[in-house]
């Protein structure tokens, strides 16, 4: 198993909200964990997954992630069971809608 | 001087020479050749008094209809006295395929596709036991059957025989028609096994003139559901690349005749049609005619109302009494069973569909794409005939005008022509985190490692039309420049290396004309994109749909 950890800045602070899982918890699927936390106003991703030397992907993927939702004071994690990033993406994007309620370029909510 | 005729030449050495071959079978069998029936402890006899060294053979390997009885036969006879063969086969799908060139009973090889044994092939290869003439489409290796790679010896599977040697084949007539009337009209010689040896059979597949001898096999031949995908693999990644598809090409161009490569990705599309398309108001529009196996990921369409004919390379395990119950949309004899014609169908593929769409494994920024891996020798079957623009076809439709003004546009051509659609249908990883996108195919270390004349490319990039990925659409018929089309790739290849070396600018120029489109400008939810889109989650909700009718093979039963 390879840990990989990235950290962005100058995301929008929300207020702590409830923490939402997305995936099948106990399948096999992809697991994605997105909670509240106190990083000042920092968002950080884990990832942990079995596929190693795949950091400058992963790197690539939560970038863009982040470019899309600017979260702030936001703590995600990825047990990614050795999804391919087109699901990781997928996955991250629905965490953070449930998370947030809202989508992308939408009106902001709270 | 009058012309006189040349000495002592014989023009009629084949028929000759087919008729020593029998006479010895005859005297070596004794009074044990009952017509043309040949008990089955005798075969391997048979084999040695009719095949002989050097012999050009075709043992019938199918996609899934398997002359099993008679490849494990052939590995038995004795190398010293059949030996150096020719065989000439579309598909080595079983061991014994290749267990002849290992005890040299055969040492060169012409075929299509080798897909469950590629790794043993390439090692065979490797090894200098197999000498690989070339490698063909189906279509390719049907047509030298007919000009210079005729079998001598034709060794095929049927469902049953009468004594005049009339065969019915059963669903899977696949191809031994096109194997039998090439061996059988120029000398050579057609051995079938069959599973029963009956009075009458049901319907004549191959008339009993064109075969040698008949042998009934001990076992019925083996048959592989290769086509059958299970709905409860299909990922939300595959359910909205298939809604990509649908609103993006099917419905753009008005797609109404066409092929699916086999796999998750097309069984995708075809669970959608009576759901998703249907939404969009495509029934009626698009998916009418189909070049397909009969599998059971199209049943939901079919009662649907989406599909009106289905025409069929093979058959597939399971569906036969949903086939007979829906004869007005499946090509079907008097005795209610399926017709397949693998030739015919590959034929139709080409020239009669506007659209073909498939996966693959990797794609070069020149659009190429192909399935061959380091070290597994996998051929092509029928991929290359359906994934390239027939160049012969002169009748038009909407879709194939479409694609052609897309085309004559970007190039400026001058005489109108049309253009079949060539989709490439892949996510840009696959599992174990293997990019789909590369710099560089595999093929061309394979090429060089197997000593190859041509790296193996499945589908060349100058006949594809569209790439699609989870990131969208490259439509490369809009392309007008060599760059254009490799930052078109590069703008569909997400994460990959490819897909991360794009020039960002000229990818957004490309979305701006509409070259590469995105699931939001093809106005799809990517939160709509989830198993509940798919008309049957599970083969049980296929069983389901097909009103009880499809019968799932053990493997795939799961309740």
């Amino acid at each position: 198993m390879e840990r990989l950890e990235y950290r962005f800045t100058g995301g929008r602070v929300l207020h702590p909200l409830a923490a939402r899982l997305v995936g099948v918890v106990g399948s096999g699927n992809l697991e994605v964990l997105i909670e509240s936390a106190a990083l000042d106003g920092g968002c950080t991703v884990e990832i942990n997954t079995a596929a190693e030397g795949f950091g400058a992907i992963w790197n690539a993927v939560v970038a863009d992630f982040f470019a899309r939702h600017s979260l702030g004071d936001v703590r995600i994690s990825i047990n990614d069971n050795g999804a391919t990033p087109a699901i990781v993406s997928l996955r991250l994007d629905q965490a953070a809608e449930e998370f947030t309620g809202t989508v992308p370029g939408s009106a902001t909510a709270l | 001087m009058t012309a006189r005729p040349a000495l002592a030449r014989t023009w009629n050495e084949g028929a000759r020479d087919r008729a020593r071959r029998m006479e010895r079978a005859a005297s070596r069998l004794e009074g044990r050749l009952l017509g043309k029936v040949v008990a089955a402890a005798d075969i391997v006899a048979l084999l040695e008094s009719v095949i002989a060294p050097g012999d050009r053979v075709c043992l019938e390997g199918n996609n899934q209809k398997q002359a099993d009885f008679l490849a494990h036969a052939l590995t038995r006879v004795d190398p010293r006295v059949v030996n150096d063969l020719h065989m000439v086969q579309s598909v080595l799908a079983l061991p014994e395929h290749l267990d002849v060139f290992e005890s040299g009973i055969a040492t060169r090889l012409d075929f299509s596709f080798s897909g469950p044994q590629a790794g043993r092939l390439a090692k065979l290869v490797g090894d200098g036991r197999i000498a690989i003439g070339a490698i063909h489409t189906y279509l390719e290796l049907f047509g030298r059957y007919f000009v210079d790679l005729t079998p001598r010896v034709s060794l095929v599977a049927a469902q049953a025989a009468d004594r005049e040697g009339n065969l019915y084949t059963g669903p899977n007539t696949e191809d031994t028609p096109v194997i039998a009337e090439a061996t059988a009209f120029k000398g050579g010689i057609v051995i079938a096994q069959v599973n029963e040896i009956v009075e009458r059979v049901p319907r004549v597949d191959i008339p009993g003139d064109w075969i040698g001898y008949v042998v009934q096999s001990p076992q019925p031949h083996f048959i592989e559901p290769l086509f059958t995908r299970d709905p409860a693999q299909i990922s939300e990644i595959q359910v909205l690349m298939a809604m990509m598809a649908i609103k993006g090409i099917y419905a753009e161009y008005g797609v109404q005749r066409l092929n699916h490569g086999i796999g998750f990705d097309t069984a995708a599309i075809e669970l959608l049609l009576p759901t998703f398309a249907e939404s969009l108001g495509l029934r009626g529009r698009i998916c009418k005619h189909w070049a397909l196996n009969p599998h059971p990921a199209l049943i939901p369409a079919i009662e649907a109302g989406f599909v009106e004919t289905v025409h069929s390379f093979g058959s597939e395990l399971g569906m036969e009494d949903y086939i007979a119950a829906r004869s007005d949309v499946f090509f079907t004899g008097p005795d209610g069973s399926l017709r397949s014609n693998r030739a015919f169908c590959q034929t139709a593929g080409h020239y009669a569909c506007d659209m073909f769409i498939g996966s693959t494994l990797q794609i070069d920024l020149g659009g190429n794409s192909s399935t061959a891996t380091l070290g597994r020798i996998s051929g092509f079957g029928g991929a290359p005939n359906m994934g390239s623009d027939a160049r012969g076809r002169r009748h038009a439709s909407p879709a194939w005008l479409k694609a052609g003004t897309e085309a004559a546009d970007a190039a400026r051509g001058v005489m109108p022509r049309g253009r079949k659609l060539v989709v490439q249908m892949v996510e840009t990883f696959r599992e174990h985190m293997q990019p789909a996108f590369v710099e560089r195919l595999d093929a061309w270390t394979l090429a060089e490692s197997a000593r190859m004349a041509l790296p193996p490319v499945m589908i060349y990039g100058d006949d594809v039309t569209h790439i699609l990925t989870e990131e969208g659409i490259a439509n490369l018929l809009l392309c007008r420049s060599d760059e254009e089309r490799a930052q078109a790739i590069r703008g569909v290849a997400g994460y990959t290396q490819v897909g991360l070396a794009r020039d960002h600018q000229m990818v957004e120029r490309l979305r701006a004309r509409g070259v590469i489109r995105r699931a939001e400008d093809l106005g799809i939810d990517k939160r709509m994109a989830t198993r509940d889109l798919l008309a049957a989650r599970s083969i049980k909700d296929l069983v389901r749909a097909s009103g009880g009718l499809y019968k799932p093979p053990q493997q795939f039963r799961n309740w």
